[in-house]
């Protein structure tokens, strides 16, 4: 309605004071497939759901290495967060040069959010469309950062972003108790609990969709894919998505039906109108 | 056969103009100096609970002692020392470098400081990359701390980007005639831990008293440094060389067969 006239461009205001362009990227991490992260007084866990455009296409990166004690997941435009990534290592890389030490995650994602916020207030330029979950670990221990395109980092016990992660949100919230005790094991299967809630209907955690990255005091940080990840998806057992059995008052609102523009290319047109779907 | 570089391949001087010989007498551009307020050595070794470092307080304009009150011990960050040997103004610099790297570390309030092992990397690579332009900052530089895993740090690193570590290093004439007096206690990685604070304070203070009888750039008047494993830095200043014993110059005049 009246908002449309106030977001041509990133750097103008609207009148209840909101910058749009900036709400706007955030709709776009919202259509990139989900992202958790989860923190103990031991490791720092991120699990990610990866999706393909194509039943023969390859499956979307969605976990990237940073530097021996720190990791990203993503949710959003894919090629943001490369462009975000390797500025990252370049700063890590650089404390290592320097200064003989990892740089603490505190100040890497302190360096990514002044970056971000850099494109909320200059003409011609746009937000970063991706959200980052920043899992590291440093001298004061194991971290879980978000990182977002308002340039806004906060610090987590547990986190989740991308497509219904509001029900990922809902299992952290509802165990996050149990983390900071938890074994590594447990940790991880938390995550993939987490993560099973924001899969689509009839969808299931399998080993070419699941992604997870591992650090810890004495684990460098590690990233299972395909394979590896065969021997997590059966410890937890239950790999498919709840979605649709449970009661009607805990169910949350269907994902929108725009075609995703993020981590896939958008499906095909087709002649028949149908519901497109962003977990397809 | 013309044997003038200068006017090889040359079109005629009346149409171009006169050959500019700025261009044939032209080498590199050199920025590489002489020290000119320097600083004499600076001697450190580890012991058991820490690390001890001292330098004189002499601050030398050529063979003139022109400052006596010249501090070369430096507290960096909360934990950290620095000793600088060798030219003043560069060492001036450097302490201004650091100030501004602990300012700027202070920021984030965030519970991660820089310590010794990281101060000393930043140095090396500014001391290396500096004589890479050939423009050396003209220092030698012991950083002394403690390690991450707690056990004392003492390292070195001067003009040309040379770096090593040991239990006893000195800098300047300390180099030829302390670091044989100090390895006497410290020579291996590991003697550290049978060394007490009361010897290795005598073991410097010893060295200092030689240093004053032999190397002509010296002072009897000089600072010691203290960082212990628990982060405590201590600098006692204004510490004098006890016990000398001059009476061999009594009876010497001039400098040779002279005998008034």
């Amino acid at each position: 309605m009246f908002r449309n006239s106030y977001d041509n461009d990133s750097i103008t205001y609207s009148p209840t004071g909101r910058l749009f362009q900036v709400e706007y990227a955030l709709e776009a991490i919202k259509q990139g497939s989900a992202s958790v992260g989860l923190v103990s007084k031991t490791h720092a866990v991120v699990v990610a759901l990866k999706r393909s455009a194509e039943e023969l296409g390859s499956y979307q990166k969605k976990i990237i290495r940073i530097d021996d004690h720190l990791g990203i997941a993503l949710a959003g435009l894919a090629p943001d967060a490369r462009v975000l990534s390797n500025f990252m290592r370049q700063q890590a890389m650089s404390s290592r040069m320097i200064y003989n030490r990892p740089i603490p995650i505190s100040r890497v994602v302190s360096a990514i959010g002044d970056k971000a916020q850099r494109n909320t207030q200059t003409y011609g330029r746009r937000p970063y469309g991706v959200g980052l979950l920043v899992a590291g670990f440093d001298e004061t221990g194991p971290h879980l950062f978000e990182f977002q395109p308002s340039g806004t980092v906060l610090e987590y016990f547990g986190a989740a972003i991308g497509a219904r992660s509001q029900s990922a949100r809902t299992y952290l919230e509802r165990n996050f108790d149990q983390f900071p005790e938890a074994s590594l094991e447990d940790l991880v299967l938390h995550g993939l609990r987490a993560l099973r809630d924001t899969l689509a209907q009839d969808k299931e955690l399998l080993a070419q969709n699941t992604s997870i990255g591992i650090v810890g005091l004495d684990t460098k940080f590690t990233l299972y894919d395909n394979d590896d990840v065969r021997g997590w998806l059966e410890k937890l057992g239950n790999v498919g998505s709840t979605r649709g059995r449970r009661p009607p008052e805990e169910r949350e609102p269907e994902a929108t039906e725009d075609a995703p523009v993020t981590d896939a290319p958008p499906p095909e047109e087709t002649d028949t109108v149908e519901p497109i779907e962003t977990d397809a | 056969m013309d044997h003038m570089p200068e006017n090889w391949g040359r079109p005629r001087s009346e149409i171009y103009g006169v050959y500019n010989s700025a261009i044939h007498n032209a080498g590199p551009a050199t920025h590489t100096q002489q020290p000119s307020i320097t600083g004499t050595s600076v001697i450190a070794l580890k012991y058991n609970k820490g690390v001890m470092l001292a330098a004189d307080n002499l601050a030398s304009y050529g063979s003139l002692a022109r400052f006596t009150d010249q501090e070369r011990l430096i507290k960096v960050g909360k934990e950290t020392v620095v000793g600088i040997s060798g030219d003043v103004s560069d060492m001036q610099y450097i302490e201004l470098l650091l100030e501004r790297l602990i300012i700027e570390d202070n920021y984030e309030q965030d519970g991660h400081n820089l310590r010794a092992p990281h101060i000393y990397e930043y140095l090396s690579r500014v001391m290396y990359n500096r004589r890479s332009k050939v423009d050396p900052l003209w220092n030698a530089i012991l950083v002394a701390g403690k390690k991450d895993d707690g056990s004392p740090f003492l390292a070195y690193v001067d003009l040309l980007g040379v770096t090593y570590t040991s239990p006893s290093i000195a800098t300047g004439f300390g180099a030829y005639l302390a670091v044989p007096l100090l390895r006497k206690i410290a020579s291996d990685d590991g003697d550290e831990k049978n060394i007490t604070e009361e010897q290795a304070r005598a073991a410097i203070d010893e060295c200092m008293k030689v240093l004053f009888y032999r190397d002509a750039r010296s002072l009897d008047k000089y600072s010691v440094a203290t960082v212990t494993t628990d982060g405590e830095v201590t600098i006692e200043q204004n510490v004098r060389c006890k016990d000398m014993s001059w009476r061999f110059a009594e009876h010497i005049h001039g400098y040779g067969t002279q005998k008034m």
